[in-house]
């Protein structure tokens, strides 16, 4: 499935790139795309993992940019 | 500006500010009177740390937790490194005092970062505001008072009260009322248009003069603006091959150019030997251009701003690959009905027998089709300006295929092709002209001949040559129509290729040979959206024109122009072609500079100033020019 969200405090348009990058390549997601102007994250991954797909996520983006959340 | 870019920007000033004083007292000797020559290094090492901390120490700390995550090379580990190592320089005894380099790097650092920033969220912001089409309520009837409700929350075939300078919350039709109608948000066409009972009035336009009541006839979901809000959104998230070909450059740029900076520090001594600091310096420098940021941030900035003032011009683009693509069209195919031409047939010729005048010989063709509600007798009766009773029109009688023959007043009178004419033994003139010919005969005699065509539409011609002077080399016309109907019209237009008499499904293959025949430009299909999708969808870029409201057309196009003016196609490229302009300025700029900046460090004539400079410099300049790409008003 694929669902939308925001990214709060998305400021550096290469983090936002590496980000991108890195959650394509989380077990359970089909693809990922982060759009830096318009702060958004769309991801297509399995049903059922998309808790985890979503955790790993955030955690990744905190790891690029300390504020940044996934508004879910 | 936000909260925290404010504290961020105050903290920037009073680190400039402290930095601008010591500089002073540096260059002007006050701090070797008060030190001694001696200590006055380190007083100076001393007091640059003070606006170097206070500017930079945030991006010290984001350092320090990435390395002890154990990953680097991000842009803050990058300038902590090189702006410790011009600190540290002081240590080696052979190399003359960078502190003040070192805090100006990271001063400048944070002014370009906080510029971002700054500059992003102004765009997001505007780009948000030429949106500004979203209906915030409507006016519904609810136990006889009029309550404003979300648009949400209205039902498809209740009757919503739309208010003078209100924006007309969802997609409907007029039940009450006659008023002027602003779509200037939706298409970019200033001329109101009218709206009375009967007609259908979209989502997002602005009643202008009087009060509208409006049957709803789509739910809010549905509605033209809806769409149009959704359309926009997601257009960001489909990548031009620039953007992901920048993405891509940057993941490799920044290792290589640290690693160079690595070699660059360490090789040259260890070789030839000594001069560690000068070579250590020259690694710093290229430290300091290791950020691809200007470009990253600019080319996207760029498509989004295009993709914005494109859509506040009418129109809309699907992302920022299809508006790559507009701008390397040279082919554009055209069909014809409703694209170059209204798709209505109208009246174009009155050729009267002598001895009858052009309003006998409408009055008497009106008669005849009255009863008759094909497009080619409404156009007659639209054209005809004497009202027709209809007890005076008996014994109406279709002679299929071929015409119509009635009494009206008493006469015979015969409406119909040649076949119809010959039939009845009645001579007639056939004409050249194109267009559907109806002969018309009273009694025997002729009358005269109605042409009807579908009328080409007033901007047509201007909009092939705005083509041909964007550089597209080739256009051509679909159409189902006759070759000779087809080859007139594509004459008068400046068309160059015609392929007539087509079904359908032959307009996908007449495509897909386009397709196959171009090397390196583009085709472009465009369409009104009905019955053309699959060619719209196969086309290198499908435009779907005249769209307002119509599902399928959005749907299927990968541009959607919301009037049906023609002249905005060639205007679409423009806006693509600026746009791809820029994206290329930047990359062009910023890749020189970066890379003049570095070789010129490696020889050691630049210094860290420069470095500074290709880095933040280039970022603002970058960032400003991608910021016109939303400037589309004279285009």
């Amino acid at each position: 499935m694929k669902r939308s969200y925001k990214l709060q405090d998305l400021d550096c348009a290469n983090c936002a790139a590496k980000m991108e990058c890195d959650i394509q390549k989380l077990a359970g997601v089909n693809s990922a795309n982060i759009s830096f102007m318009t702060s958004k994250l769309t991801i297509d991954a399995d049903d059922g993992q998309f808790g985890r797909v979503l955790d790993e996520a955030q955690s990744i983006c905190s790891r690029y940019e300390k504020d940044c959340v996934i508004v879910r | 500006m936000n909260k925290k870019q404010k504290r961020w920007r105050n903290r920037i000033i009073v680190a400039l500010a402290l930095f601008a004083a010591i500089f002073a007292l540096e260059l002007t000797g006050v701090l070797e009177r008060a030190f001694g020559e001696e200590n006055a290094l380190y007083a100076e090492f001393a007091l640059f740390l003070i606006p170097y901390f206070i500017a930079g120490y945030d991006v010290l700390a984001e350092a320090a937790r990435n390395l002890a995550r154990g990953h680097g090379l991000d842009e803050n580990f990058l300038m902590s490194v090189a702006t410790i190592g011009a600190f540290a320089l002081v240590f080696f005894p052979d190399s003359g005092p960078h502190m003040a380099e070192g805090a100006a790097v990271m001063l400048f650092y944070q002014v370009g970062e906080l510029f971002q920033s700054y500059a992003v969220g102004k765009s997001r912001q505007s780009i948000s505001d030429m949106m500004d089409i979203m209906p915030e309520f409507a006016n519904v009837m609810r136990g006889g008072q009029l309550v404003q409700v979300d648009p949400y929350d209205v039902a498809v075939g209740d009757e919503i009260v739309v208010k003078p300078g209100e924006r007309i919350p969802l997609d409907g039709t007029v039940t009450e009322g006659a008023s002027q109608v602003d779509t200037t948000a939706l298409t970019g066409e200033s001329v109101p248009r009218s709206a009375a009972p009967g007609v259908e009035v979209i989502s997002g336009c602005v009643n202008l003069t009087s009060t509208l009541t409006v049957r709803v006839e789509k739910p809010y979901a549905d509605s033209t603006v809806s769409r149009i809000l959704e359309l926009v959104e997601n257009a960001a998230d489909k990548k031009a091959q620039t953007e992901s070909f920048i993405t891509r450059f940057a993941r490799y740029y920044t290792p290589i150019v640290v690693g160079l900076a690595a070699m660059i520090a360490v090789l040259p001594p260890l070789v030839f030997g000594g001069g560690w600091a000068d070579w250590i310096l020259r690694g710093l420098t290229f430290l300091v251009v290791s950020c691809p940021c200007a470009l990253v941030i600019s080319v996207p900035l760029s498509f989004f701003g295009g993709i914005g003032g494109a859509s506040k011009l009418g129109i809309l683009i699907k992302g920022s690959n299809y508006l790559e693509a507009l701008s390397q069209v040279d082919t554009v195919v055209f069909d014809k009905t409703g694209t170059l031409t209204s798709g209505t047939f109208e009246v174009t010729h009155l050729l009267p027998a002598e001895g009858v005048t052009e309003e006998r010989l409408l009055e008497l063709a009106a008669a005849a089709e009255a009863f008759s509600n094909h497009p080619i007798a409404q156009s007659i009766t639209r054209a005809c300006t004497v009202p027709i009773e209809l007890e005076n029109v008996t014994e109406s009688e279709d002679a299929s295929g071929r015409g119509v023959r009635v009494r009206y007043r008493g006469d015979a009178v015969l409406a119909g092709n040649g076949r119809l004419m010959d039939e009845n033994g009645i001579p007639y003139t056939a004409s050249n002209l194109v267009g559907t010919q109806v002969h018309v005969a009273v009694n025997g005699a002729f009358a005269g001949t109605i042409i009807i065509g579908d009328v080409v539409k007033p901007d047509a011609r201007a909009a092939i040559q705005d083509l041909y002077a964007e550089g597209v080399k080739r256009t051509v016309m679909l159409t189902g129509d006759q070759a000779a109907v087809a080859h007139a019209v594509a004459a008068d237009l400046g068309i160059t290729e015609v392929r007539a008499e087509l079904l359908p499904q032959d307009k996908v293959e007449q495509v897909e040979r386009l397709l196959e025949h171009d090397g390196n430009g583009k085709v472009a299909f465009v369409g009104d959206g009905i019955n053309d999708a699959p060619v719209l969808m196969r086309a290198d870029v499908g435009v779907a024109m005249g769209a307002m409201g119509s599902d399928a057309a959005i749907e299927a196009a990968d541009i959607v122009l919301m009037d049906d003016r023609p002249t905005q196609i060639a205007r679409a490229v423009r806006v693509a072609r600026k746009t791809m302009r820029i994206v290329w300025q930047n990359i062009v700029f910023a890749l020189g500079i970066k890379f003049a900046v570095l070789i010129l460090a490696a020889l050691g004539i630049a210094n860290m100033w420069m470095a500074v400079f290709a880095d933040v410099g280039v970022a603002v300049i970058a960032i400003l020019n991608a910021m016109r790409a939303m400037r589309t008003k004279g285009l």
